[in-house]
């Protein structure tokens, strides 16, 4: 009684409180997700929705998922729908297609993405191109998901970034979460998509918790494939990245930032179809622009970002060239030392930043 | 109309001899034909199975009517195609499959067209068994419009309903048609895949990898290899460590078929339907059949084999005449009344030769479409950054 007198006299502002239900000052139900318990919240909730969902790759099913990240899911939705393969990617990714050409939407488990080489044929010439190539009359609804690029210690067959590959190919989108939402919201939109989805995790990532709001634990919570997202505002630089490399992006902003630079990270989320847009509105306030990723330089995604600037609107608004920060041109070592120097730092992307500003 | 043709056939039995003379106008009627007879075939060779498929099949008129029908208008289609390609009105790949057309014929006489089937790059044959029409594939093969894929896919890439290409990376198809029978399996709808492969592509690891993950799940699948005893250039013998394609399966039951009969061919995959559909799970049939063309339009096929192989195998075991051969012997069916087929059959390919080289070519807008599907309207970069071109679904 005597707090509804004193909402009484406190006037509008008590109100919206109300109204937002912060009667008592409560917060709203945000909760703290691991990429690898939102990827498998994503699946989980799928595999409900839609009966021609299934998940089949290696160690999906009973052993929980090679990384964990389908966990629980062979013993909730059995033998039918969570499928073990043999170790044979060429196979099991052939099979996927087939499924999804005859009425079926497989999501296909790469342990990762190093071994999906042995299938690309399937992801490129079966999946990407058959859309087209049957002019419309064979559409292709697949998963490809698994983790991407380096991990640590696993040396070099193991730890290349794929993102540049698959982003060349039409018929193909290619999505890189960063947060527990991106893994969440892309791959349920992946998921739903009706055309060969490349869904690229990492393995670094999956045990990173991220703070996800409400909105974002509804069922029906879809972020859109080809749109990136702005983590971080600045007027400064633009900084562009992608998966894991967020991280050390906004890393390196909170340090800049206390020297006066204030960075705009861009999360692309997705590799394919490029959210040109968004970068060239960006560079077109802050007039620098660096790109930040795993891979190798050559023929890679910043390669691509840098040339669309340049043919684009966005060029006559550079006050120096834009650069690209990846990874070392070199197979990955396996020394700690040595890995550790094969991919940009912290200090690297600080050093690029401070460059492109005083060039 | 029928006591009319009775009496004329009366007046003219008592003229002619019933077996030699060549009457032009046939007046016989249907009272006359035998209405289904029944032919032995040729016993497959097994493995790991208890028996075959039966010694001896049954053909009604109508059936063989169709079969006829259906493998000449193959026949004739492909060398129409034949004709096209030296004339350049057909460009890039063409690869024919006059010769096999048993094959083709019968395997879709022993399943329905509710099932499923996927085969490699010689594919004109199974596009027409499996609902294309002769326009349509002819108008693909010149790239027009009114192709079966609208131009955008050519000789290797048709599909239909329930048929899914048409595919240009040898040994590809396999694990996706495995995939169509996962589906199959998972539906629940009694259906089955049938997955065409050649003599070359039967060593490919894939396939080796597909036969495992199809019999470890008891996929309703139906692997063919249809070896017609050269791939590309390679003779079976310097490619394959094994030529008993039927056994490659390994732990998957077999059969050796004689593909240049389509009864032979039918029986067999009656008896490999049901074995899927009774749940048992994969089953391999290996059809020895022979292409008259080389590999492909640029291969004169006469390098890697001899024009006398090629005459003997025309001569002795064409599937067109042997069927011919059957009805005739045992009065299914008339001379004149297959020679009237065949002009039927001439001119529906003529009709489609000449839809197919008078059709315009896609329109250019058509060219950025068909990237995705049900996806909102998009840009494509053309060749230089101010050309931006549109893309709808």
């Amino acid at each position: 009684m005597a707090s509804l007198r004193c909402l009484l006299r406190s006037g509008k502002t008590a109100v919206r409180a109300v109204l937002r239900r912060e009667f008592h000052g409560t917060p709203p139900a945000a909760v703290q997700v691991t990429v690898r318990d939102a990827l498998n919240q994503a699946m989980d909730e799928e595999l409900e929705r839609d009966e021609r969902v299934f998940l089949l790759g290696e160690e999906v099913a009973q052993y929980d998922g090679a990384y964990k990240v389908s966990r629980g899911l062979w013993k909730k939705y059995g033998d039918k729908r969570i499928i073990d393969t043999p170790i044979t990617e060429m196979g099991f990714a052939g099979i996927a297609v087939g499924a999804a050409m005859a009425g079926l939407r497989p999501i296909c488990e790469f342990m990762t993405f190093n071994f999906s080489m042995q299938a690309i044929d399937q992801v490129i010439n079966s999946a990407a191109k058959t859309y087209y190539m049957s002019a419309g009359r064979q559409s292709v609804p697949i998963v490809f998901r698994g983790p991407n690029g380096a991990s640590a210690g696993v040396a070099a067959q193991h730890s290349q970034c794929f993102a540049a590959w698959y982003g060349h190919c039409p018929g193909l989108k290619v999505v890189s979460p960063w947060s527990a939402e991106d893994a969440r919201g892309l791959l349920k939109s992946a998921i739903r998509d009706d055309n060969p989805v490349v869904f690229l995790e990492n393995e670094l990532m999956y045990g990173v918790p991220f703070e996800m709001s409400e909105e974002s634990q509804s069922k029906d919570f879809l972020i859109p494939i080809g749109k990136a997202k702005i983590e971080r505002q600045g007027n400064h630089i633009t900084v562009v990245s992608h998966s894991r490399m967020v991280s050390l992006c906004l890393d390196a902003a909170a340090v800049l930032a206390k020297e006066g630079i204030e960075c705009e990270v861009i999360n692309m989320r997705t590799i394919r179809p490029l959210d040109a847009e968004a970068i060239e509105t960006s560079v077109m306030k802050t007039n620098h622009l660096i790109t930040v990723e795993g891979g190798w330089p050559q023929f890679g995604v910043g390669g691509e970002i840098l040339a669309r600037i340049m043919e684009g609107p966005a060029f006559n608004y550079l006050d120096a060239p834009a650069v690209r920060v990846t990874g070392v041109d070199i197979p990955m070592p396996y020394a700690k030392i040595l890995e550790d120097n094969s991919v940009p730092q912290i200090k690297d992307i600080i050093f690029s930043v401070k460059k492109t500003l005083n060039a | 109309m029928r006591n009319m043709l009775a009496i004329i056939s009366n007046v003219l039995r008592g003229t002619a001899s019933r077996n030699g003379a060549r009457v032009v106008v046939s007046a016989r009627t249907y009272a006359d034909f035998t209405p289904q007879a029944s032919f032995d075939i040729k016993k497959c060779d097994v493995h790991k199975l208890e028996e075959g498929p039966p010694l001896q099949a049954v053909l009604t008129r109508e059936e063989g009517l169709q079969y006829y029908r259906t493998m000449q208008t193959m026949r004739r289609m492909e060398l129409k195609s034949d004709q096209l390609y030296k004339q350049k009105i057909i460009r890039g790949f063409c690869h024919l499959y006059d010769g096999q057309e048993a094959c083709a014929v019968g395997i879709e006489a022993g399943i329905n067209l509710t099932d499923h089937l996927i085969t490699a790059y010689r594919a004109h044959g199974y596009t027409l068994t499996r609902g294309g029409t002769v326009r349509e594939i002819m108008a693909e093969l010149t790239g027009r419009r009114g192709g079966i894929a609208k131009g955008k896919g050519g000789s290797m890439h048709m599909y239909t309903k329930h048929f899914y290409g048409g595919n240009g990376i040898v040994g590809a198809q396999v694990p996706l048609g495995a995939g169509v029978a996962l589906a199959c399996k998972y539906l629940g709808k009694n259906e089955l895949c049938v997955c065409l492969y050649g003599d070359g592509a039967a060593n490919q690891g894939q396939i080796f990898e597909t036969y495992n993950m199809a019999s470890l799940w008891k996929l309703p699948c139906i692997f063919i290899c249809e070896n017609n005893k050269y791939g590309m250039g390679t003779s079976v013998e310097r490619a394959a460590a094994s030529t008993d394609y039927f056994k490659r399966g390994d732990f998957i039951p077999g059969l050796r078929v004689d593909g240049m009969d389509v009864l032979c061919v039918r029986e067999a995959t009656k008896f490999a339907a049901e074995h899927c559909r009774s749940g048992k799970g994969p089953i391999l049939m290996e059809l020895q059949t022979y292409r008259y063309h080389g590999h492909s339009m640029s291969d004169p096929g006469i390098s890697y084999r001899t024009r006398e192989e090629i005459q003997e195998v025309r001569s002795k075991s064409d599937p067109i005449s042997m069927l011919k051969d059957r009805m005739l012997s045992n009065n299914m069916a008339s001379v004149e009344e297959l020679k009237e087929i065949d002009v039927e059959v001439r001119k529906e390919i003529e009709d489609a030769a000449q839809f197919a080289t008078t059709d315009p070519e896609p329109p250019l807008d058509d060219l950025c479409n068909h990237i995705f599907y049900n996806d909102p309207p998009m840009e494509v970069r053309g060749t230089n950054p101010w050309t931006k071109l549109k893309s709808v679904s």
